[in-house]
């Protein structure tokens, strides 16, 4: 950034630094890349699976259902993430083992993969009730009460009713969600999963090219977020496929 | 974060009408009631079953927590509202030049988590400055010394980048006879937009602005791991302390909850200050 004086020779160097190979730390960042994207996708995937229980639960749900829905995703996005993780992340695996070893079987050790792609897929899950329930209620009620008219089972009609005509409303916010969980996999870095943000905070501090490392993480993550935008976009134009184009609609 | 305000089931035939609600509507359901119990349980068992002699001994370290995270909390808000105007008015209706870095800012910042930006700023920054002379000897020196303003920054952008995207859709929202109608009344361009443009466009993006400021609370606790001292690392101090894993996090959690509720009473009030009317 502020470098005035990037000699070839630093160019050089910088590129020596980020090599794939051992004495560059590449390799390692797009390790720590590799385990962002597997952490993002499976929080997504099962924020995706909570938010649909969720949200059917919320709209169809007998009173107690809904308070219980109302009460988790109230929670859960009034708390800061940080503090969720550390709860669920740490007091989590405690509690799991407390109960395994009062079972009297032996004391397990959870993988941070799987402990972090349940704790953000919690939160997640929270978020994906909403902009579900929001969908769903966005569908003309008439399709739903004509499905129900046909006989169709509650499965059927969710299979070939409800989510294909709430997926266009709900594409959007699912999007922010999707690049919400790309971040978000970075506060895993602070429970000592290596991630991409922790991996790159321990070349750059053991380097001393904090800029050259915080700035090529940065790109990673924004191309994530760029090349996610081009296939979101694709689509969200395949699930509205047939509707009018929203600019015609004005 | 958009919830649609009308909870009323949709009512398709008269049918539904039937059902009075308006008689039941003041007395709690009972399943209420017993979660409400539940609750008051679980929060007697935690006060009676769980360790909370270490809470007098760090009273005045929880309360000055509190104190900075609010503190940074209103500042960067502040801060971060302020930057997002010029880069909302220059995406929506300024000249390319300063539109695209507008947009490109804005993109970058919503792109990257935060906890990276955070972490740039503060170890690259930090690692810069002390190699030129004259930042040491300058008066700010006593301050870039120190963790706060590297997180105010950071967190002033970010909320910028994501505020500046709202305010663009505030103000490209904004009616176009409004402001035809004021360049008619012959009004300056700067009393348009203090006047018409900006009032009308808050006014839209006071929701959002709601729902980013609740954000913007639960990204206040990444500081701590630049060793700012808010209120979530007063709660790592007291764990690693007195080796209690649960009550300092609940706790924690607690005072959150707290604080959000109390923004988006802030707020209510705020929205509620402007007349509107639902066509």
């Amino acid at each position: 950034m502020a470098d005035a004086s990037i000699a070839p020779a630093a160019i050089a160097g910088m590129f020596d630094l980020l090599s794939p190979n051992p004495p560059g730390w590449g390799g390692n960042l797009l390790r720590g890349l590799l385990n962002s994207l597997q952490i993002a996708l499976g929080a997504f995937g099962m924020g995706l699976l909570i938010g649909t229980v969720g949200a059917y639960g919320k709209l169809y749900g007998g009173p107690l259902v809904r308070d219980i829905a109302a009460i988790y995703t109230t929670i859960v996005r009034a708390v800061p993430e940080l503090v969720l993780i550390l709860l669920l992340y740490y007091a989590g695996t405690d509690m799991i083992n407390r109960v395994l070893e009062g079972l009297g079987y032996q004391r397990v050790d959870i993988s941070g993969l799987v402990a972090g792609i349940v704790v953000l897929g919690f939160v997640q899950g929270a978020y994906a009730t909403e902009v579900l329930r929001g969908a769903i209620k966005a569908i003309p009620q008439g399709e739903i009460e004509a499905a129900r008219a046909y006989g169709m089972s509650p499965v059927m009609m969710m299979r070939r009713i409800t989510l294909p005509a709430m997926l266009p409303h709900a594409l959007p916010g699912l999007a922010n969600l999707w690049l919400i969980s790309t971040k978000d996999t970075a506060l895993l870095a602070v429970v000592g999963f290596s991630e991409l943000t922790l991996v790159t905070r321990q070349a750059a501090g053991t380097t001393k090219a904090y800029f050259l490392f915080f700035i090529a993480a940065g790109i990673l993550y924004l191309a994530i977020t760029l090349f996610s935008n081009v296939i979101l976009a694709k689509v969200e134009q395949w699930a509205r496929r047939g509707m009018p184009s929203v600019k015609e609609a004005r | 974060m958009t919830e649609t305000p009308l909870e009323t089931p949709i009512e398709t035939f008269p049918i539904h009408k039937d059902k009075d609600t308006s008689g039941q509507a003041r007395r709690l359901p009972p399943h209420r009631i017993v979660l409400i119990l539940i609750g008051l349980a679980l929060v007697a068992s935690a006060i009676f079953f769980m360790r909370w002699d270490w809470l007098p001994n760090y009273g005045d370290l929880i309360l000055q927590g509190l104190w900075r995270t609010i503190w940074i909390l209103v500042v960067t808000v502040i801060i971060g509202f302020l930057l997002a105007v010029p880069l909302g008015l220059a995406q929506a209706a300024g000249p390319a030049v300063l539109a695209v870095p507008a947009r490109v800012f804005c993109t970058v910042i919503r792109g990257t988590p935060l906890l990276l930006q955070l972490w740039l700023l503060y170890y690259g920054l930090g690692s810069l400055f002390p190699q030129y002379p004259w930042i040491r000897s300058s008066e700010l020196w006593p301050y870039l010394r120190q963790a706060w303003p590297y997180a105010v920054l950071a967190l002033s952008l970010s909320y910028a980048g994501y505020e500046g995207e709202v305010m663009r859709g505030a103000f490209a929202g904004v009616p176009k006879g409004q402001l035809e109608s004021a360049r008619a009344f012959g009004m300056r361009r700067f009393t348009i937009f203090r006047r018409i443009w900006l009032p009308q466009a808050i006014h839209r993006a006071l929701p959002t602005l709601a729902g980013e400021a609740v954000l913007q609370l639960k990204s206040t606790p990444l500081v701590a791991t630049i060793t700012v001292v808010d209120l979530y690392s007063v709660a790592s101090r007291i764990r690693q302390d007195t080796y209690i894993t649960y009550e300092p996090l609940l706790l924690l959690a607690a005072g959150y909850l707290v604080i959000t509720g109390i923004i988006v009473f802030l707020f209510r009030r705020l929205e509620k200050l402007i007349p509107s009317r639902l066509g």
